[in-house]
């Protein structure tokens, strides 16, 4: 049609520019790729290095001990009651068995270093193992009982002469020994999840910390998604849009941007400065996370209503639905799985968040699992920043076990949000 | 411009049309209504009286203010911030813009039919029902079933969907769906309908089966209808009211308005030469 000077064929070269084109979106395609396998890499890292050091928080090394469980050892006489199974020094008892495994051993050092393979707990474990079964009592018995966290540190070591200073060489002697007869194993340490905080870290758990965590995120979730989504609702739905609102709209914006560590300051003077609340309560901590996450719910809320088509509420209302209703009705129930995406996000938020509860105090050294909102408690996250923080070598792997909790309560909650999203969601 | 009432006599009398008492009576009159969005006129100065048991078109181009006017008719612009509309409209003689009307009576008895079928994302059944129940019209079970039953029947959807009555309503067809909305807005039993370009979004045989279905409706409704297809105004209205830049050019009989209109610009936009 024309006399342009273009070759007569549709290859690339055929138009000068079109090569310096396409090797431009070829750059960019691999800059994004390189981008996401980064990311990925950063990720697979870092899972990578909590699982292998946190795998070791869910087993632990339990040794073969001979009890001798006869009425002389226990201390009892004839016609003992199940009280006085109860007042048995179990301490002497356990000493006595591992000594009478060693009977070369003499001498007080060596002694306690050979008390020190079992842990703390090993006194505790053989009361409850007789109290469950008054019937042993009189037999000779073997127990898989607890090591103590240096002996555990390094059987799970691999048992090499690097690791474990703590142990002495005559305990790592011991060990091998026992190790050629068979009496250490690695065992799953249910402790670790049933148990709460202890200052021994072979006795140390995170129960305490889940049930923290659980009672604060459910104080938060009531307190964020029912005051979040109503304002939400009277703002997006029923508010005049004047001065005053588009201000409200700012500052709620400006909230959610605010450090978190803030909300744990106003919950201090407020909270525990002005009402008077328990300190370290997860009733308190709920609150302050409700704070924190309110701005969020509400503007996850009102996008999800924004995003209801108007035909949606012209419909409800050209039929003589009143106001509320159109909203009740109809907008709200096609509004609710983004509403519900955004509060499991802010409670996923709110679920690692450690700084506001530093400030109210849910820092504590806390042994037992709280058994109502307004027991001191831990949460997960500050659990994780209490052991990091401790000096027992053990409270590594016990720290990286709670991470790896805490992830996984994390993960359990995107998919629930996924979830939710899928079944609620209706297509118009 | 008011048309006093001696022309429409007049018009009526050179179709051969007789005057009904509902004509002496208009069932809707509006006087001087002006709408404007955020001081912005949309319309102004409109006198038109719409008469009962009738199909009346509004026709214009773009952005001529027909919607607008329709949007008056049941209050609906109340929902659009920096609405404001002035003037008198009357439906049976009660002024609508009174202090007291509640907008749920007035959309109770004057029902609408948007320009893209709406249905709600729930079954067909529940879109039906919804009117009835929340009016308290009907009671529940084999009472609001009857009234479903009749609405479909009457929005002549019922033989397609009697076997699927809970599956869910955004899976029918545009032309169906638009008739659904139709059923819902008759379901309430209101004494207009509204309908705001009922078939710019459907193919032409699903136009046909609305056209049919609105021919039928008139018995029992006021029906005003906005549309762009000037064929359709002609073949389902009897009455015609031409807006042009937000001015009520001309209102009359249909057969008038398109055959002998008094208005050049009315004539130009019949005609095909604007618009």
């Amino acid at each position: 049609m024309t006399d342009q000077a273009y070759p007569p064929n549709l290859v690339t070269d055929a138009v000068p520019g079109v090569r310096k084109r396409h090797g431009k979106e070829i750059r960019f395609r691999l800059l994004g790729l390189s981008a996401i396998l980064a990311s990925l890499g950063f990720l697979v890292f870092f899972v990578a290095s909590i699982v292998i050091t946190g795998y070791g928080a869910f087993v632990k090394t339990v040794v073969l001990v001979d009890v001798d469980l006869s009425q002389e050892a226990l201390g009892l006489e004839a016609g003992y009651t199940s009280t006085d199974l109860e007042d048995v020094s179990y301490r002497t008892v356990v000493r006595g068995a591992i000594r009478g495994m060693f009977a070369d051993v003499s001498g007080r050092s060596a002694r306690r270093e050979l008390t020190g393979l079992l842990g703390a707990g090993a006194e505790f474990e053989l009361k409850d193992i007789v109290l469950k079964n008054p019937e042993l009592v009189g037999s000779q018995q073997s127990f898989w009982m607890t090591a103590s966290d240096d002996f555990d540190l390094f059987n799970k070591g691999g048992a090499k002469e690097e690791t474990a200073t703590q142990l002495t060489p005559q305990q790592k002697d011991w060990y091998r020994g026992l190790l050629r007869d068979g009496r250490v194993k690695t065992a799953f340490n249910a402790d670790f999840l049933t148990a709460s905080d202890s200052r021994d870290p072979e006795l140390a758990g995170v129960w305490g910390a889940i049930k923290g965590s659980f009672f604060a995120l459910g104080i938060c979730l009531l307190l964020s998604f029912t005051v979040g989504v109503l304002a939400a609702i009277y703002l997006e739905e029923f508010a005049p849009k004047n001065r005053w609102t588009s201000f409200l709209e700012v500052n709620i914006n400006n909230l959610a941007a605010v450090p978190s560590i803030t909300y744990g300051l106003l919950g201090l003077a407020i909270f525990l400065g002005i009402f008077g609340l328990p300190r370290s309560a997860s009733l308190v901590g709920g609150m302050v996370l409700a704070l924190m996450t309110l701005p969020t719910i509400i503007i996850s809320s009102r996008v999800a209503l924004q995003a209801v088509p108007p035909s949606i509420r012209e419909a409800a209302l050209g039929i003589g639905a009143s106001h509320i209703q159109a909203v009740f009705h109809h907008v709200v129930p096609l509004a609710l799985p983004g509403m519900l995406t955004g509060t499991i996000i802010g409670m996923a938020r709110a679920l690692g968040e450690t700084a506001p509860l530093l400030m109210i105090g849910m820092v504590a050294f806390i042994a037992d699992a709280p058994s109502s909102v307004l027991d001191p408690a831990s949460a997960l996250p500050v659990q994780v920043y209490l052991w990091a923080d401790s000096p027992e070598r053990a409270f590594a792997e016990k720290t990286a076990g709670a991470i790896l909790v805490l992830l996984a309560f994390l993960v359990l909650m995107n998919l629930a949000a996924v979830i939710l999203r899928k079944r609620f969601e209706k297509r118009w | 411009m008011v048309i006093p009432m001696t022309k429409e006599m007049q018009f009526s009398a050179t179709s051969g049309l007789e005057p009904s008492p509902s004509e002496a009576h208009p069932k809707i009159h509006a006087s001087c209504v002006h709408v404007s969005y955020s001081g912005r006129p949309a319309i102004r100065d409109v006198d038109l009286d719409i008469r009962a048991n009738s199909v009346t078109a509004l026709i214009g181009p773009s952005g001529c203010g027909k919607t607008t006017f329709l949007r008056c008719l049941n209050r609906m612009n109340d929902i659009i911030d920096g609405c404001e509309v002035r003037g008198n409209i009357q439906l049976d003689g009660e002024d609508i813009y009174a202090a007291g009307v509640d907008t749920v009576v007035l959309r109770r008895r004057v029902g609408m039919v948007f320009q893209k079928p709406n249905p709600f994302p729930k079954s067909i059944y529940e879109n039906v029902a919804y009117g009835p129940r929340i009016h308290g019209l009907a009671g529940k079970g084999k009472d609001l079933d009857a009234t479903v039953q009749s609405s479909l029947e009457r929005a002549g959807l019922w033989d397609e969907v009697k076997d699927r009555l809970d599956a869910p309503a955004t899976g029918l067809s545009g032309g169906q769906q638009q008739r659904l909305c139709i059923a819902r807005a008759i379901a309430i039993e209101p004494d207009v309908i509204l309908m705001d370009e009922p078939c710019s979004a459907l193919d032409p045989i699903a136009t046909a089966r609305i056209e049919e279905l609105i021919d039928e409706l008139k018995q029992n409704f006021t029906i005003i209808i906005v549309t762009h297809s000037m064929q359709q105004a002609a073949r389902v209205s009897q009455y015609t009211a031409f807006f042009h830049m937000g001015e009520l050019v001309e209102e009359g009989e249909t057969k008038v308005i398109f055959t002998n209109p008094k208005d050049p610009r009315t004539e130009a936009y019949v005609t095909g030469r604007i618009g």
